[in-house]
């Protein structure tokens, strides 16, 4: 068994890096900490994406890393601070009960992942295969996040840390997707973060808050 | 070409609308473009009988005959269904739910929605079926919500945070079987994720990673069939959304899904060697029905009664392409088509009948027949095909299905039968008061165009008695592919 080279090293403690954040944002109440949380993912992730592309000479993966840093880092964390701002909850807290149960959750989550990743490891071929676990450990803590939370803007932030996590298996498992596909979910990613916006406004202008709560009339009676 | 115009029309009518605003005469526009894309539709489909299938811009867009078919349907309903939005949006207008904003967006999400239709039932690259699938939920999320109660808002809600999860999950599946591939057909010119590359590969993929990426395609895909048990958005988002985007919704967008699930199904069924894939399709489309047969009984709203049904008849779809075969395959396109056909004429009436009995409350909506015999006749005439009443093509089609499943899996006889007759007696039991009885409503303000209504049951009505051979050819050739 041979030594890792140096930059596989690194990139897996930059894929360390990512799941951790993934449990900071689990356990994170402010709202504005969040949104900064989802910025230092998309960083770790576009840094992770660069190195990749050195060390495994993929040059489609340059362009790749920077369209990972112009949107995740600046633009969409950006676009939600201005929306906090505007709707003036920026500074919020949101109550979490339970986070050592939350913890432990996702906990196993991870260990999970890691048996799934398995088959899926030993197949693929690329410098980073044995991050795939962390991708889809993720991936998984993105979802229990968007389903503890009742807030809309932490579930729209769970969303967005899902598809970090996506972003993450793909560069990992094959190198990236081609870029006409990886141009189109960048795409639907903004718009839908536009369309997210506007959700929130006519949320709080029906319910006056952006707690979701209230949303229980359309229940099976 | 001829491609690329269905493609394209829409698309110039989704911007020609956005840029018009307010214009009077938007409602036209929005009829002429549907009917161009059907006009290029149906020229493509006369084209590929002529041709037979073929392979489009370095083969990225391609048809078949599976395609072809829900491509022609998919314009024809797109079609009929601006038809139908024309008097029935100047009705809502009118009574003020609506403002010149919120039409514009309408009508140029509506277009936006038909052109990501099509794009994901045309292109033979997975990643572009991915991205035109969330192109379809983003158009239609915001439609959902057009008339910003409390209600759509959380209708709208509720199926982004769902679909947006449960696309997601496809993703994953998508890049799973992207890795699977790559070692096989190499990363040049993308052609590991290439439909037809995969297809003629699959059975040298690595099963365990094809099966695990299967499973994610199919539970990501299948929130938006409506499968169980991630159903939940689609009874809200039909109840709450206006009734043009109902009938689209049920009758086409879940088609699509539909056709996503089954491209991923023939792949896995080659990579995996067993019945596997197959099964679980069987599984999910029985549960999917019996829990919405049951939950039929329970309903108030006269459109999410009849979402609850949309789930029932994807349910049996699901289970007619589980059991494959070119028998099954056939019943179940057979199926989409007719309940795509029927389902949607049934939330035209729906959605005329509420504005007549000005609500969607079932126990408010009263003796249709007396105040207005069109829409109670269509009502009724709609749920009686929808039920499977011969001589209406549904019962051709849920006859197929029964029978292949007599003979392959008798075990599911009586579970299919049970949701048939407690979706059969739900729904009658709901309309039947519906649409005889006593009432004091008011005719509409706008004659109704009910023209679409009839056009679609009339179609239904000729599958059930008879099958233009060119179809059934055409269904034969699709089913085969499917495998």
């Amino acid at each position: 068994m041979h030594m890792p080279s140096l930059a596989t090293q690194f990139l897996h403690v930059l894929a360390a890096g990512l799941l951790l954040i993934s449990f900071a944002m689990l356990a994170q109440r402010r709202i504005r900490r969040l949104i900064v949380l989802l910025a230092w993912q998309g960083a770790l992730l576009s840094a992770s994406t660069l190195l990749v592309a050195i060390t495994a000479h993929q040059a489609h993966l340059y362009y790749s890393a920077a369209l990972t840093l112009a949107l995740k880092v600046i633009v969409l964390p950006w676009i939600l601070m201005r929306l906090m701002k505007r709707l003036g909850i920026a500074g919020e807290v949101e109550p979490l009960v339970n986070v050592s149960t939350l913890m432990l959750v996702g906990l196993a989550l991870v260990i999970f992942a890691f048996g799934l990743a398995q088959p899926v490891s030993a197949l693929a071929t690329t410098v980073t295969r044995q991050a795939l676990g962390i991708a889809l450990a993720v991936i998984l803590l993105a979802f229990l996040m968007i389903i503890a939370r009742r807030k809309a803007v932490t579930q729209v932030i769970g969303i967005l840390a899902l598809e970090n996590g996506l972003f993450f298996a793909a560069t990992s498992a094959t190198y990236g997707m081609p870029m006409v596909v990886e141009l189109g979910i960048a795409l639907d990613l903004l718009v839908g973060v536009f369309v997210f916006g506007i959700f929130f406004f006519h949320i709080r202008e029906q319910f006056d808050s952006l707690d979701l709560h209230h949303f229980e009339s359309l229940k099976e009676e | 070409m001829e491609l690329l115009l269905v493609l394209a029309t829409p698309l110039t009518g989704a911007l020609l609308l956005a840029f018009l605003g307010a214009y009077r005469r938007a409602p036209e526009i929005n009829v002429i473009t549907s009917l161009a894309t059907l006009g290029f539709a149906v020229l493509l489909v006369l084209r590929v009988i002529r041709h037979g299938p073929m392979m489009v811009g370095d083969e990225q867009f391609f048809v078949d005959p599976f395609n072809v078919f829900l491509i022609a349907l998919t314009a024809f309903v797109g079609f009929t269904t601006a038809v139908f939005s024309r008097p029935y949006m100047r009705i809502e207008d009118e009574r003020g739910r609506l403002t010149p904003v919120r039409l514009r967006l309408y009508h140029s999400m509506y277009q936006l929605f038909m052109a990501s239709m099509l794009l994901a039932l045309s292109t033979n690259n997975m990643g572009l079926l991915w991205v035109a699938m969330e192109a379809a939920t983003l158009s239609t999320v915001l439609l959902v919500s057009l008339y910003r109660t409390r209600e759509s808002i959380e209708a709208a809600w509720k199926y982004f945070i769902l679909c947006g999860v449960g696309i997601a999950l496809a993703l994953f599946g998508t890049i799973l079987l992207y890795v699977a591939a790559e070692g096989v057909l190499g990363h040049e010119g993308m052609r590991a994720l290439l439909w037809t590359h995969l297809d003629a590969v699959k059975g040298q993929l690595e099963p365990t990673v094809v099966g695990l990426a299967f499973v994610f395609l199919l539970v990501g895909y299948g929130t938006k069939v409506g499968l169980a048990p991630l159903h939940n958005w689609l009874p809200d988002a039909h109840a709450e959304g206006p009734t043009p985007v109902s009938a689209v919704l049920s009758g086409l967008l879940l088609n699509v899904a539909m056709y996503a699930v089954v491209r991923c199904k023939v792949l896995a069924d080659g990579a995996m060697h067993s019945l596997l894939p197959g099964r679980m399709l069987m599984a999910m489309g029985l549960l999917t029905t019996l829990l919405a047969a049951f939950f039929l009984w329970r309903q108030r709203d006269i459109k999410r009664l009849f979402g609850y049904s949309s789930i029932e008849h994807m349910g049996i779809i699901t289970f007619a392409f589980g059991m494959g075969g070119p028998l099954a395959n056939f019943a179940a396109l057979l199926h989409m088509t007719v309940h795509s056909l029927t389902k949607s004429a049934i939330f035209f009436t729906a959605g005329h009948a509420s504005q007549v009995a000005g609500t969607q409350r079932i126990d408010g909506i009263r003796g249709l027949l007396a105040v207005s015999p069109t829409v109670g006749w269509g009502l009724m005439l709609g749920t009686l095909a929808i039920l499977g009443t011969p001589p209406f093509g549904v019962f051709a089609s849920e006859y197929l299905v029964l029978t292949t499943a007599m003979r392959e899996h008798p075990w599911a006889i009586p579970a299919l039968l049970i949701a048939l007759a407690v979706a059969f007696a739900g729904i009658f039991r709901h309309v039947q008061p519906m649409v005889f009885g006593d009432t004091n409503a008011k005719p509409l303000p706008h004659s109704p165009a009910l023209l679409p209504v009839f056009v679609h049951l009339a179609l239904v009505l000729m599958l059930g008695l008879y099958m233009p051979p060119a179809l059934a050819r055409w269904y034969r050739l699709a089913a085969h592919l499917i495998g």
